[in-house]
């Protein structure tokens, strides 16, 4: 057999395996437990070098062992009790010491600009890029180490490419024919099962392994669905267990490809970028889409801009404006196996994409929580906050009240004169000054 | 991106700006880590805009003040050694120091009277080393915002220019801030510390 035969063999036989194990099971929903087997090896292997790392590891270097502490020692007391503790004295000169401290911490370490980087392990996964504070410790895990490279590389990259081309192929090609149906339930059903098929075999892509929990709470139609933001994945990662509308901007290139197929088959709220900008007109076709109670859920992330998944900041109200029932989803990635993050300062998209299907797997747990609807005398802002904590109580992330859109924009002067009200508070008392009792 | 060094050979000058602030090797690795973090464009120093950018600094009342003490004399660049400098102010202080150190060395940056300068010309804007009654003015407003009325600020003023100033001159000298500061722990209230 000359090469070019021998090379059409291979490619032959390797199609029809990916189609054996991977489409058709993705097809039906079904699984043969081949991601379940590669999953318990590699959490085997993960423990193995945890082991020897500290084993290998001497005990003053082995620095912190807390992932998630700050690098100064904070005292997290009031303004009353930083300045000086008595209610309504006067002002001091050193009342400045108190504002210069707290500037100067906020230099050092800031909530903000740590959430806009990925999360520290503490313990290394066997990836170089995870690899912070680690150094050198044996041969043998130096081994584990390369083999676990030409795993990545050589084996499982290629695959994950193969899939996610055949997945999105298949996307575009099946949301085409199906728009060519007329409008039936058929139609809805047909879509459906592309959708699912379509994201099944982009989740397998990634070597996902998602964990839906509660899944008696999952949104529904004419309802809006509202999530904490980590990575352009998300998206993939819920519409694996269910179809949503998406919203959002149109864009060129393959993503348009994409958006403009989907619309085909059911209908999703793309707008133009300059429409975008209009904050009414947006709400007023989203509230067009849930009214209809036969369109899909809307799924928004009103934090708008990824961030680390250690946090929940600021959702924005737009989304809690336009009435309906909120379903919350709260997402967590474990970030042994792989960081979902996309640091969009940092990486574009096709490197971004480059390293998930280089990581070991995406592991994450999806929880759907009971619907939130907005209550009397609550406006848009509280109603976004109570969501935002339910949200993040169930993920366990922290929460801040910072805007994720900080890293592009100002931040608001309202914060400031509250910290100015809290001091003149205390200087001036409850509108007498002290010194007129002298 | 590859993996992120624990050398601390990377910083440039490491063993001056030990000496010179007193940090040691960990803490100013992760001070180095928090400057390249700041430096979002990579320029390799800090412009004003960098620091403003930290939403806890924005909304700190003195925050403009506190930016202003890493940038003097109009400089609009800030190298690390700036930048260290200046929070070695706020290094906690050490008990050893004061027992074996050598009088003919310039004072550690971290004490009590440098930790006391640092404070002072965040009132004395004009460098005359006095605060006048319309410097103190003006600290106060920005820390109460529009919260209080000019009367009552201006009395407040008074008062505590009146109850610092010793020779009648109308200001705050810096011995005389030094004075009516005495009694306060100045090491607990102004040192951040940094842990490994």
């Amino acid at each position: 057999m000359d090469s070019g035969e021998l090379a059409g063999k291979i490619v032959y036989t390797w199609l029809t395996l990916v189609l054996g194990f991977i489409l058709l099971p993705s097809a039906f929903g079904l699984s043969l437990g081949i991601s379940e087997l590669y999953m318990k090896i590699l959490v085997k292997t993960l423990e193995w070098a945890t082991l020897r790392i500290e084993k290998g590891v001497s005990k003053e270097s082995v620095l912190k062992s807390s992932a998630s502490v700050g690098i100064i020692q904070r005292d997290e007391s009031p303004m009353e009790k930083g300045l000086s503790g008595l209610r309504g004295r006067d002002f001091e000169l050193s009342d400045v010491f108190y504002f210069s401290k707290k500037g100067l911490e906020a230099i050092v370490e800031d909530e903000v600009t740590q959430r806009f980087s990925s999360e520290e392990l503490v313990s290394w996964n066997l990836l170089t890029r995870t690899n912070v504070n680690f150094q050198y410790i044996s041969p043998k895990l130096t081994m584990v180490w390369v083999l676990g490279v030409i795993v990545r590389y050589c084996v499982l990259l290629p695959l994950r490419v193969t899939l996610a081309f055949i997945g999105i192929s298949f996307l575009v090609i099946g949301t085409t024919l199906v728009g060519q149906l007329p409008e039936s339930s058929l139609r809805n059903r047909l879509s459906e099962l592309v959708h699912l098929t379509c994201c099944r075999i982009c989740v397998r892509a990634l070597s996902g392994t998602i964990h839906y929990h509660n899944k008696q709470y999952r949104p529904q139609k004419g309802g809006i669905c509202v999530a904490n933001h980590t990575s352009p994945i998300d998206v993939l990662i819920l519409t694996t267990d269910g179809c949503y509308a998406m919203v959002g901007q149109v864009h060129g290139g393959l993503m348009g490809i994409i958006q403009r197929a989907m619309v085909k088959a059911c209908p999703h709220v793309w707008f133009e970028r300059s429409e975008m900008k209009d904050r009414h007109l947006v709400t007023k076709r989203l509230r067009e889409h849930i009214a209809d109670k036969k369109k899909l859920p809307i799924l928004i992330f009103p934090e708008g801009t990824c961030i680390n998944n250690t946090s929940v900041m600021m959702f924005k109200k737009g989304s809690f404006e336009i009435g309906g029932t909120i379903y919350p989803v709260a997402i967590k990635y474990n970030p042994q196996f792989g960081d979902a993050f996309w640091n969009s300062s940092k990486y574009n998209m096709v490197s971004y994409l480059l390293r998930m299907m280089t990581s070991w797997a995406i592991v994450c747990d999806v929880w759907y929580m009971p619907p939130m609807t907005r209550e009397e005398g609550e406006d848009a802002v509280q109603f976004a906050n109570r969501v935002k904590s339910a949200i993040a109580i169930q993920g366990g992330l922290t929460e801040l009240p910072w805007d994720g859109g900080l890293k592009r924009a100002k931040v608001k002067d309202t914060f400031k004169e509250e910290q100015q009200k809290n001091y003149s508070k205390m200087i001036v008392g409850n509108g007498s000054l002290n010194s007129e009792l002298d | 991106m590859g993996s992120r060094s624990s050398h601390a050979a990377r910083i440039p000058d490491v063993d001056s700006i030990q000496r010179e602030t007193g940090f040691s090797q960990a803490s100013l690795l992760r001070l180095y880590h928090r400057f390249r973090a700041l430096d979002r464009n990579k320029k390799g120093y800090l412009s004003r805009v960098d620091l403003q950018e930290i939403g806890a600094l924005a909304v700190n009342p003195l925050g403009d003040r506190i930016i202003d003490s890493f940038f003097p004399d109009g400089s609009l660049q800030l190298d690390f050694p700036g930048f260290v400098r200046v929070l070695a102010h706020f290094r906690p202080v050490d008990v050893e120091d004061h027992g074996n150190r050598d009088p003919q060395e310039p004072e550690p940056l971290n004490s009590r009277m440098n930790k006391l300068r640092f404070a002072f010309q965040l009132y004395d804007l004009d460098r005359d080393g006095k605060i006048s009654r319309h410097e103190m003015l003006q600290v106060l407003r920005l820390m109460v915002g529009v919260q209080v009325t000019e009367e009552q600020l201006e009395s407040i003023a008074d008062r505590t220019v009146q109850e610092a100033d010793e020779d009648g001159d109308g200001a705050v000298s810096f011995l005389e801030f030094t004075k009516s500061l005495e009694k306060m722990n100045i090491e607990q209230k102004m040192s951040i510390r940094i842990l490994k």
